[in-house]
């Protein structure tokens, strides 16, 4: 419960008359459409947002986001289910009580920046602290404090009007932060900005978040958007949530047609990561195994090269079949004298718009590792292009391209080795 | 018994309304006529302020106040208008006309602004509010002095009442239209951050319905000086008195005089009440120099105390 920033239960908002008898139609299964006279906004909604998370709403428009943001602070009374703030439900409290809690425990940021025209870029962003009854010099210093790390420092004095969208809604943002709540919820705060400042405002908002700490509600249409700040996406469809997960799960796993059509046109090479698409090592080599051994092992996997491992994994370098080859006909003992350590492994975070060159620049399939180098899982270059296509499992009936020795040569070579008193 | 008769019978529209304002004089009676007195006081107060002072000095100061407010183009035209009401001999009843307005006018903006905030914010409120107002502003004017002559007599008070109650829609209207219109993002801002009803209206609804509200008033004033001219059928005198007088004498040369005093009286107020809060003017150039000012010396201000403070600061953007 602590971890718990924000909670939602079974939330429905239905406009028009009798909302009380079509929540209950609601829930006792029909569907939005035989509601007679009412209007279902959000269906059935329940989630929870953990604290320091990234949630991100995302739906088309009229799909309810924009109602259930709203009512995450009260501006939609629901028509059923609960929220609660941290420890304060804000359903079925005094006007008075929700008033403290938007004071001091959720903010908000606007699609169109709702500033107040009438009032200077300081002013604004102290209006929220003014509500909570702070003193003047008090708010104007904590605001001064906030319109430095928003960026917009030499422009206290100037009014909305005289600022550009993006300075407006870093005026917007700075405002919501200055407040000081634990929640923050954004109302499509990015769309009515152009791509290049959209994608300005997404990277300064994940730095602030990574500074600050905050739990954000995010609601967006922008798919893309989602996926890049999203700790976490809720899919919404026609007033229900239809998927929550992580971007990578909704990218890979859609629950329905509808969210798998929805995530056809993501750039995935930045949003799924090297672990989501790496495959099982065909097989290691360990550093002081036998070239025998080695050589045994690329034959049965049909491969050329292989991984060297040390006992807890973490990659040594890797080997080639011609050099062990050699080894196996000079009757060496130990493969270390072959091993290349330049084996170009990456991360598991690493995202696959990253992996192309190293993929290109490494002699097998790309080695991934965790935090502690230890090597996980490979992603062979056909697995890129699996992926990238949108159908991962495409890669699972590919083969690597590197051409494996022919087999006769190979079973000549191990034959005479055994001859001469090699072992295995 | 035909229709008409049978209707009369059962459906005496004109007696109830008689009957009506009959009740409302024989016990309210003590009211109006406390109402009347207290109209008249102001009134006479009101008259003897603009009347006492000669002609000229109302002049200047009018002259000075266009300046302020729009400019010398308007100062001039303002000036000679009340020069030919001068000279026309309606300076005086010019003033009266002027201070009818004034009380009337007053009066109704007193009333229309509550009223159009209340019918903003509560829809019930608004669905009783709207027909009523249509019901007053196409209900003919002369209508309305019937009933005030009998419960008021004849004099100023009648006048101002029929007048006040004439001029009220477009305040009503116009201040509901314009807090209605108010971006709902604005307000919804104001709610997230835990702001009160009344601290929304006072600091959000209020200052970015201005414009529509001004002109509200606006229309409140020119409304009221229209039918300030018809009071004066009911003896509120003024330059009404003096276009009825007109009409009953066949006086096309004071029927003129009269009538385009009253005209210069319209674009006086007009200009004057279009020109609040646009900052035209001598006061606009002198207001925005002075903002100028202290923006800059606040800045420098803010300035000053961030290189205190913060070190080197981010660029914006």
């Amino acid at each position: 419960m602590n971890d718990t920033a924000l909670k939602a239960e079974g939330l429905y908002k239905v406009f028009g008359r009798n909302a009380q008898d079509a929540v209950k139609k609601l829930q006792n299964g029909a569907s939005r459409d035989d509601l007679g006279g009412a209007t279902a906004a959000v269906i059935d909604a329940s989630f929870e947002v953990k604290k320091g998370e990234i949630f991100v709403v995302m739906g088309l428009s009229g799909s309810g986001k924009s109602t259930l943001i709203r009512m995450l602070n009260g501006l939609h009374p629901q028509t059923a289910g609960t929220v609660t703030i941290g420890e304060d439900s804000i359903t079925g409290v005094t006007p008075a009580k929700l008033r403290d809690i938007r004071r001091h425990k959720i903010s908000m940021v606007f699609q169109h920046f709702a500033l107040l025209p009438h009032r200077t870029v300081i002013d604004n962003v102290a209006y929220g602290l003014e509500i909570q009854g702070m003193s003047k010099e008090e708010r104007l210093k904590r605001a001064l404090k906030i319109t430095g790390v928003v960026g917009l420092s030499g422009w206290e004095e100037k009014y909305p009007s005289e600022l550009s969208g993006g300075m407006q809604q870093r005026v917007g943002l700075a405002r919501a932060l200055a407040a000081d709540t634990e929640v923050l919820l954004m109302d499509e705060a990015f769309s009515a900005l152009d791509p290049l400042i959209r994608r300005e405002m997404q990277d300064q908002l994940l730095e602030l978040q990574s500074e600050l700490g905050k739990t954000i509600i995010f609601i967006t249409h922008d798919l893309n958007e989602a996926m890049y700040i999203g700790d976490r996406i809720a899919v919404m469809r026609d007033g229900r949530i239809v998927q929550i997960g992580s971007p990578e799960d909704v990218l890979t796993n859609p629950a329905n047609d509808y969210v798998e059509q929805f995530v056809q046109d993501v750039d995935r090479a930045k949003v799924l990561t090297a672990e989501s698409v790496m495959r099982k090592p065909f097989a290691v080599a360990h550093e002081n195994s036998g070239p025998a051994a080695a050589l045994q092992a690329m034959r049965e996997n049909a491969i050329s090269a292989l991984y060297v491992i040390k006992r807890d994994r973490t990659i040594v370098g890797w080997i080639r079949d011609r050099d062990v080859m050699d080894l196996v006909r000079k009757g060496e003992k130990s493969i270390a004298s072959v091993i290349q350590t330049d084996h170009g492994a990456v991360s598991k975070d690493t995202p696959l718009a990253d992996l192309f060159i190293p993929s290109l620049e490494a002699a097998l399939a790309l080695a991934v590792t965790d935090d502690k180098d230890r090597l996980v899982g490979v992603v062979p270059r056909v697995t890129l292009l699996a992926a990238l296509g949108g159908e991962p499992d495409a890669a699972t009936s590919a083969e690597p391209v590197v051409e494996p020795l022919p087999s006769e040569v190979v079973d000549k070579v191990l034959d005479a080795s055994t001859e001469k008193g090699g072992t295995l | 018994m035909n229709f008409s008769e049978f209707f009369n019978e059962y459906f005496n529209v004109g007696d109830w309304i008689a009957s009506f304002f009959d009740w409302l004089d024989d016990t309210f009676g003590a009211f109006f006529d406390w109402l009347a007195d207290a109209i008249d006081v102001v009134f006479d107060g009101l008259d003897w302020l603009f009347a006492t002072p000669a002609a000229w000095i109302i002049m200047v100061i009018v002259g000075v106040f266009a300046l302020l407010a729009r400019g010398w183009k308007f100062a001039t035209g303002a000036v000679l208008g009340l020069v030919f009401i001068f000279g026309v001999n309606q300076w005086e009843n010019a003033v009266d006309t002027l201070v009818l307005v004034i009380i009337a006018a007053a009066l109704a903006i007193a009333v229309a602004i509550p009223l159009g905030i209340w019918a903003a914010r509560n829809d019930k409120v608004s669905r009783v509010v709207k027909p009523t107002m249509d019901f007053l502003q196409t209900l003919p004017a002369f209508v309305y002095l019937v009933p005030a002559l009998a419960l008021f007599g004849i004099g100023v008070t009648p006048g101002i009442i029929a007048t006040f109650i004439f001029s009220l829609a477009p305040g009503v209207r116009l201040t509901e239209l314009g807090i209605r219109g108010v971006d709902k993002e604005v307000v919804e801002a104001g709610q997230a951050f835990g702001a009160t009803p009344r601290r929304i209206l006072r600091q959000i609804q209020i200052p970015l319905a201005m414009p529509s509200i001004m002109a509200g008033i606006n229309q409140v004033i020119m409304l009221s000086l229209s039918m300030v001219v018809i009071a004066g059928m009911v003896g509120a005198g003024g330059l009404g008195g003096d276009v009825t007088q007109a009409i009953t004498s066949l006086n096309v040369g004071l029927g003129f005089e009269a009538g385009l005093s009253v005209v210069v009286l319209a674009i006086l107020l007009d200009r004057f009440t279009a020109s609040f809060g646009k900052g035209q003017g001598l006061y606009g150039q002198i207001a925005r120099k002075r903002h100028a000012k202290r923006e800059a010396a606040e800045q420098a201000r803010i300035d000053a105390q961030q290189l205190e403070t913060a070190g080197p600061r981010r660029a914006g953007i």
